[in-house]
C-alpha cells in the first residue's frame, strides 16, 4: 500500500520540500551557536518521511525552518506551496470551539463560508471525532486535542504536512491508534509527511524513510529506507528489528558526544 | 477527503471511543441549592449582623446624635420617601446612564490607543509609560482640572470619565496583547493569518482577557471619578444624580439622606460590576476553560 500512494501525488513537482546545505545558528553565551549544520534533504511528493534525533538537535528548529516560521543562516529551503504544521504542543486556539479551529483554516485558505461548516465536519469524522464541531478546546482529552489539531492542519489541504513531536506526551494505546489514524490519512490523502519524533519505534512504524540526524550541530547521520508493509503495528517483529538497528546507530552517535 | 473506507484494524474505532470516554471528564450544573448556601447565605448573614450592630450603637444610646448616626429606619424610610415620589430610580439614572455613556466613549478612545500602543514600537515608546503611569493617578485629581476647563458642565463630568477609564482600558488592551502567547501567533501564521488578519483572528481574541480586566478597573476608576464630580458640580439643570443627593444631604445635615447616597452609590457601582463587568469576564475566561470551577 505504501507504494500505491505515491502515484496520487502530483507529478508534476518532483519534491514536496528540498532542504539544500541548510544552517541554523543562534546567537549563544560563547558567540553564534550552530544548531543545524549543512543539511540536505529532500522529501518526495507523496513521501512519508520521519525525522530522527536525540532531544535537543535541532528536530523543531528545523520544522520551523521549513514552515517558514525562521529563516535560515545559511542554504535555501523551498517547499510546493505552504506547509501545514502541526505543532509540539497542540496550538489549538482556546477561544474557538474545535470545529470552529477548523473553520479558520479554512476560511485563510479562502473556503467560502457556506461550505467552511461541512468540510470542518468531514475533517472532524476523518480523524473519528464526529460530533466534537462545538466542544472547546478544553473540554477534550489530550488525544482529542491532537487529532483535532491534526484535522486542522489538513484543513489547509497543502501537499507538505510537518508534524512535530505530535504524539509524544500521549500513553501508548492512544498513540497507537493516532499512528493508525495517521497512516490511513496519508494512504487517502496522497500528502507528504515530514515528521519528527525522538522514538525509534514509532519513526519506524511510520515511515518509508527514516532520517537519523546527529547532536551539536544536527547533521544528517543516516537514513533507512523502511520497506516493512502497512498496515504495520508498533510491536511487529521486523519493526522492532530495524528499530534496534537504528538505536544501536543513535547510541553510538551519543556516545560520540561522550567522549568530547 | 473524508472517506469512510478504513485500512485499519475494525477494532480501532471502539477502543478510541472507549479512550474519549474515558478522557473526557463529566461536567454537570451547580444544583441551586449548592448555589444559595455557597454564595447567598454568607452576604447575607454578614449584612444581617452589620444591621444588628448599627441598630444596637443606636438602641444602647452608644451613638444618640441622629445627625451623627441616624438608625436603620431613619434610612430606610429616606429610601422609601424617595421611591414613592418616584425620585429614586431618577437619581440612579441619572449618573448611571451618565457614568456608561462616558464610558462607551472610554472604550471608543481607549481601544484603538491601546491596539497602537501595543502593535506601534514608537508609539509605545512615545507614550506607553505615560499611559501606565496616569492609571496610578487616582483620577479623582482630574476633577479639578476639568472643572477649570469646562465649568460646572456634562462635558466636564465626561471628562473626568475619559480620563479616568481610557488609561485603564487601553493599558488592559496593551497587556493583553503583550500576553499573547507567541505560539498563537506561529500557529496563525502557519495557516495564513499574517498583518491585519492576524491581528483580527489571532491577536485581538487572544488578547481579550486583559482587555476585560482593563475594562472592568476602568468602570471602578470612572464610577468614582464621576461621583466625586457630581459632589462638586451642584447646578439644578445638571439633574440631581448621586453624587448631588450626598452633597444636597450634607448641606442639609439630613445624615439619613447622606446615608441613602452611600448606599446607592455602593450598590449601584456593585450592581454594575456584578451585572455587567463579572459576567462577561467570566464568560471570556470560562469559554477559553481557564475559570475553573471551585
Ligand atoms: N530561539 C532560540 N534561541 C536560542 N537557541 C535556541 C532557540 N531555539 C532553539 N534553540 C537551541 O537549539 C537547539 C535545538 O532546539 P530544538 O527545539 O530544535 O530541539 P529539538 O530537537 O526539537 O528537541 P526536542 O526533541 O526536545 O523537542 C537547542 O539546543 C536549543 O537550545
Ligand atoms: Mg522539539
Amino acid at each position: 500500500m505504501a507504494t500505491t500512494t505515491l502515484t496520487k501525488a502530483d507529478p508534476s513537482v518532483e519534491y514536496a520540500a528540498r532542504l539544500e546545505h541548510v544552517s541554523k545558528s543562534y546567537p549563544g553565551p560563547g558567540g553564534q551557536q550552530l544548531v543545524l549544520d549543512d543539511i540536505s534533504l529532500d522529501v518526495a511528493p507523496g513521501e512519508f518521511v520521519t525525522l530522527l534525533g536525540a532531544s535537543g538537535c535541532g528536530k523543531s528548529t528545523l520544522l520551523n525552518l521549513v514552515a517558514g516560521l525562521d529563516r535560515p543562516t545559511a542554504g535555501s529551503i523551498s517547499t510546493d506551496g505552504r506547509p501545514a504544521l502541526m505543532f509540539q504542543e497542540h496550538a489549538l486556539l482556546p477561544w474557538l470551539s474545535a470545529g470552529k479551529n477548523i473553520e479558520l483554516a479554512l476560511k485563510l485558505r479562502g473556503v467560502p463560508k457556506p461550505e467552511r461548516r461541512g468540510k470542518a465536519e468531514e475533517l472532524l469524522e476523518l480523524v473519528r471525532l464526529k460530533g466534537a464541531h462545538g466542544k472547546r478546546v478544553h473540554e477534550l482529552s489530550g488525544g482529542m486535542r491532537q487529532r483535532v489539531a491534526m484535522a486542522r492542519a489538513l484543513a489547509q489541504e497543502s501537499s507538505l504536512l510537518l508534524m512535530d513531536e505530535p504524539f509524544a506526551a500521549l500513553d501508548a494505546i492512544t498513540r497507537d491508534v493516532l499512528h493508525d489514524e495517521l497512516t490511513r490519512i496519508w494512504a487517502e490523502t496522497g500528502l507528504s509527511v515530514l515528521f519528527v519524533t525522538h522514538n525509534v519505534r514509532e519513526a519506524v512504524r511510520l515511515a518509508q524513510r527514516v532520517v537519523l540526524l546527529s547532536s551539536r550541530p544536527g547533521r544528517v547521520a543516516r537514513e533507512w529506507e523502511v520497506d516493512i508493509p502497512q498496515p504495520r503495528r508498533i510491536e511487529d517483529a521486523p519493526v522492532a528489528e530495524l528499530s534496534l538497528e537504528i538505536t544501536e546507530v543513535l547510541r553510538g552517535e551519543i556516545r560520540r558526544h561522550g567522549q568530547h | 477527503m473524508a472517506s469512510t473506507e478504513t485500512t485499519t484494524a475494525p477494532e480501532t474505532g471502539s477502543v478510541e471511543a472507549g479512550l474519549d470516554a474515558l478522557e473526557t471528564a463529566q461536567s454537570g450544573r451547580t444544583p441551586f441549592r449548592k448555589t444559595f448556601v455557597d454564595k447567598i447565605v454568607p452576604p447575607i448573614t454578614a449584612i444581617v449582623v452589620v444591621l444588628v450592630v448599627w441598630q444596637g450603637l443606636i438602641s444602647l444610646k452608644i451613638v444618640d446624635d441622629p445627625t451623627k448616626l441616624p438608625s436603620p429606619s431613619a434610612v430606610w424610610d429616606a429610601f422609601r420617601n424617595d421611591w414613592l415620589q418616584g425620585k429614586l430610580l431618577g437619581y440612579i439614572w441619572t449618573s448611571v446612564s451618565r457614568g456608561l455613556l462616558g464610558f462607551g466613549f472610554a472604550l471608543l478612545i481607549g481601544t484603538p490607543l491601546g491596539l497602537l500602543v501595543g502593535r506601534v514600537r514608537f508609539v509605545r515608546a512615545a507614550i506607553g509609560p505615560i499611559l501606565s503611569g496616569l492609571q496610578s493617578l487616582p483620577s479623582v485629581a482630574w476633577v479639578p482640572p476639568a472643572v477649570v476647563w469646562f465649568g460646572l458642565n456634562n462635558s466636564m463630568m465626561y471628562a473626568v470619565i475619559l480620563l479616568g477609564a481610557v488609561p485603564s482600558i487601553a493599558n488592559g488592551l496593551v497587556s493583553g496583547v503583550d500576553q499573547v502567547p507567541p505560539l498563537f501567533l506561529r500557529a496563525g501564521r502557519t495557516m495564513g493569518a499574517t498583518g491585519l488578519k492576524g491581528t483580527w483572528h489571532i491577536t485581538l481574541p487572544a488578547a481579550l482577557p486583559g482587555y476585560v480586566a482593563g475594562m472592568k478597573q476602568g468602570w471602578a476608576f470612572s464610577w468614582r471619578s464621576l461621583m466625586a464630580a457630581e459632589i462638586i458640580a451642584q447646578f439644578p439643570d445638571l439633574g440631581v444624580g448621586l453624587g448631588q443627593l450626598l452633597e444636597n444631604g450634607r448641606t442639609a445635615s439630613d445624615m439619613a439622606m447622606v446615608f441613602e447616597a452611600i448606599l446607592l452609590i455602593l450598590f449601584v457601582g456593585i450592581a454594575i460590576d456584578l451585572l455587567i463587568f463579572s459576567p462577561l469576564e467570566r464568560w471570556v475566561l470560562r469559554s477559553r476553560g481557564l475559570l475553573v470551577k471551585s
